[in-house]
């Protein structure tokens, strides 16, 4: 498929000169990024760059099946251009952030409005869609919620029971992350990295390395990037397992929910012993990690992963096994797989909707050029497929951790990075425990971020949430939140 | 059968809840750390590499005078006592760090080289609040880590509730608040609305280095700069995130449950 496309070929985790990057009229932008989005390959990022007084649009897409990303940018314009989504609808977010950043309308969106702005302390949500008929009802949830989790707003067009429409209103979280990391990498840019989605350290972390080594045109040793594996599949073990828990206490099967409760923490405990930090913090810098994971701390790492999946094992045993919590999971809350492709879902979502995307297979970069695991897949898009797929994805981590810990690659943890090229191009993804972390550095002529952008799977697959709840009851909407369990801070950034 | 198999394994597996406070507290992991200690006497004239290294501006030497490091914009990345030529500031590997005062953090004049932990509530908040606590958890701008180790508390390993401490969902429910993240100028009115629905009298916990001054976020303007911007706060727990057991202890600290530990 990429043989034939216009765009300039590029592999995960390496960089290009800008230069390099074909400059298009935005017309032909658009419509060619809408062509090989036809064609099957998937957009990662659409983003602005200011250029002199107009705005340069950036599409960075992803041929997954050729292992591939491409990109390619429009001339430096002004005012408007012709509407992405309209051709195709995975753009929509990123066009009204588009508008958001830098004022450019994309004629023709069919819903555009701000993304997380701020007007007067709250975030400017605009007006919200309303289903029309006086038997309708509208349901307003949030921004804070009723448990210790971050807050958003969801606005439910409902007739009795039923879901008509689910519009997710975000932006409460903006902490302003890439605005601050622009003109960096300075002091504390690692650490904003590191807190951009606290839950996905470990991938957002490795994503900004990746990105800063390539920039630099050097790499991680080896047993850097070793360790940088293995963390992710810690974090995505730690988070897996506590959302079976919390899916288990949202159908009131307590048995469930208060072991993986419990077993999170162990895991976490697992990334602690690697660092220090239960959600990995301060483990991995640019040029590779801090910490070594020397033999007897891995024999020990090794040894509370073996009872942490057993206890794992058994909890998930009384779930699968109870015909209740099936009924309440099987066909509730589809997002068919055309769905699914049509939206851009990423990650496990993508996976439990019968989609085979998943970074480390189809676009290896670190250590996973050595080591795969097999894409754990489940088709029928309901919370019971997102469940299975965290299930099975819990079993495979374990089993690469297992391997991976048994053949640690010798050698140094930390290189140094030099100073960082101007006018170049950097992109790294990453499959964090939710799906694709997207991050783009794009350098000045004095090497500092002219644009960093990054995006968070979240970013992608909120709206997989509200086609969820397409004609459900609204009681189960806990279910299906839960069952996504997307980051509202890395989405508001 | 499948009741049966249940209750067996719960038999099975036991009571799993810690000891604490009755028992000793949970280690830290060794390479946490834990609290920092600052000797501002041992430092040579004129160094400042702490200062330098710092990435969320957290340490301070005027020209010609002491260290100054602030606790409260800490996020315990260790990178200033990885620098430091003189062991000024080192790690005390204590899990307790919970205070009353934002200037109780501030570490490194002579008698205050360490934090000053947290005095109990007074006798008639005590009262009111010792053996039941209800609290509203507000996330302002938090990444889902000290969101996510506050939840733990609540879970089989700590058991929150066994001290009378619980986490409700509805402000009007509530004694207090307990805030995590560093106040997005988005969640400001969210959270003031959410202050004035607690009814009084009330207590609000910062919890992490956001909640306390901003953490890494500090000086973005899309951020207040901690709960203290926006409401009076009654106790402080610094990390990023703090431990559990750090988060705990503060808690019970605030109520009065840890006597002279």
């Amino acid at each position: 498929m990429s043989d034939s496309t216009p765009f300039t070929l590029f592999a995960n985790g390496t960089s290009l000169p800008w230069a390099d990057v074909p400059e298009w009229p935005v017309a032909d932008l658009v419509r060619t990024t809408a062509d090989e989005l036809s064609r099957g390959a998937r957009l990662c990022a659409w983003f602005g760059v200011p250029e002199g007084d107009g705005v340069s649009l950036v599409a960075i897409i992803a041929f997954d099946s050729d292992t591939t990303l491409a990109t390619a940018r429009s001339a430096p314009i002004k005012g408007s251009y012709p509407a992405l989504t309209l051709l195709q609808p995975q753009a929509h977010l990123f066009e009204r952030e588009v508008w958001e950043q830098h004022g450019l309308v994309p004629e023709g969106h069919p819903w555009l409005k701000p993304v997380r702005q701020t007007s007067g302390h709250a975030p400017a949500n605009g007006k919200f869609f309303r289903v029309q008929g006086s038997e309708i009802h509208e349901v307003a949830v949030g921004p804070v919620h009723a448990g210790i989790i971050e807050p958003g707003h969801f606005r439910f067009q409902c007739n009795g029971e039923e879901v008509l429409h689910l519009e997710i209103a975000l932006g409460y979280q903006h902490r302003g992350v890439e605005a601050a990391l622009a003109g960096g990498p300075h002091r504390a840019t690692i650490s904003q990295i590191e807190t951009a989605a606290g839950d996905t350290t470990i991938g957002h972390a490795t994503a900004h390395a990746t990105v800063m080594e390539s920039l630099a045109g050097t790499e991680a040793p080896l047993r850097a990037q070793w360790l940088r594996a293995v963390a992710l599949e810690l974090e995505r073990l730690a988070n897996h397992v506590g959302d079976l828990g919390a899916l288990a206490n949202d159908v009131a099967f307590l048995p469930t929910s208060a072991a993986c409760g419990k077993i999170r923490g162990d895991f976490l405990n697992l990334t602690a012993l690697l660092c220090g930090n239960r959600f990995g913090r301060g483990l991995i810098r640019p040029g590779g990690c801090r910490h070594d994971l020397e033999p007897e701390r891995a024999r020990k790492l090794l040894s509370s992963l073996h009872s942490a999946l057993a206890d794992t094992e058994q909890a998930a045993g009384w779930f699968w096994a109870a015909n209740s919590v099936r009924t309440r999971f099987e066909g509730v809350g589809t997002v068919r797989t055309e769905q699914a492709a049509e939206i851009g879902l990423v990650g496990l979502a993508a996976r439990a909707s019968g989609l085979v995307r998943d970074v480390r297979f189809d676009h290896p970069a670190g250590w996973h050029r050595f080591a795969q695991i097999p894409v754990s897949v489940w088709p029928d898009g309901d919370v019971l497929a997102r469940a299975r797929v965290r299930w099975l994805e819990v079993q495979r981590s374990g089993k690469f951790l297992e391997e991976q810990l048994a053949a640690a690659p010798e050698g140094d943890l930390l290189t140094n990075v030099g100073p960082l090229p101007g006018g170049t191009l950097a992109v790294a993804l990453v499959e964090g425990w939710r799906g694709e972390v997207c991050h783009v550095a794009i350098t000045d002529a004095a090497g500092h971020f002219r644009r960093y952008k990054m995006i968070d799977p979240s970013f992608h697959n909120w709206t997989g949430l509200a086609l969820a709840l397409r004609n459900q009851a609204i009681s189960d909407f806990p279910i299906c939140n839960k069952s996504f369990n997307l980051s509202y801070c890395g989405f508001d950034l | 059968m499948f009741v049966l198999d249940t209750i067996a394994h719960r038999l099975r597996r036991g009571c799993q809840t810690m000891a604490y406070p009755n028992g000793p507290a949970p280690a830290l992991p060794d390479r946490h750390g834990g609290a920092l200690r600052v000797d501002a006497a041992k430092c040579s004239a004129g160094c400042d590499d702490c200062v330098k290294v710092c990435p969320t501006h957290a340490i301070e030497r005027p020209l010609g005078g002491p260290v100054a490091l602030d606790l409260g914009k800490c996020i315990f990345c260790a990178a200033c006592v990885e620098v430091c030529p003189t062991k000024a500031i080192t790690q005390t590997n204590d899990h307790r760090m919970a205070v009353r005062r934002k200037e109780d953090l501030v570490l490194g004049k002579p008698g205050e080289e360490e934090l000053r932990l947290a005095a109990e509530l007074d006798a008639k908040l005590r009262g009111l609040f010792g053996r039941s606590l209800r609290l509203r958890e507000v996330s302002a701008g938090g990444c889902n880590a000290c969101e996510a180790d506050v939840n733990v508390l609540g879970t089989i390993g700590w058991d929150l509730s066994r001290f009378g401490i619980q986490f409700v969902a509805s402000p009007r429910h509530a004694d207090g608040l307990l805030i995590t993240g560093p106040v997005s100028q988005n969640m400001r009115l969210a959270l003031e609305k959410t202050y004035a629905a607690v009814p009084p009298p009330k207590i609000v916990i910062a919890v992490g280095a956001c909640a306390i001054a901003g953490g890494p976020f500090i000086g973005n303007p899309e951020i207040c700069g901690g709960a203290t911007s926006v409401v009076p706060v009654d106790l402080f727990i610094p990390g990023c995130p703090p431990h559990p057991v750090t988060i705990l202890d503060g808690l019970l600290r605030l109520l009065g449950k840890l006597e002279a530990r």
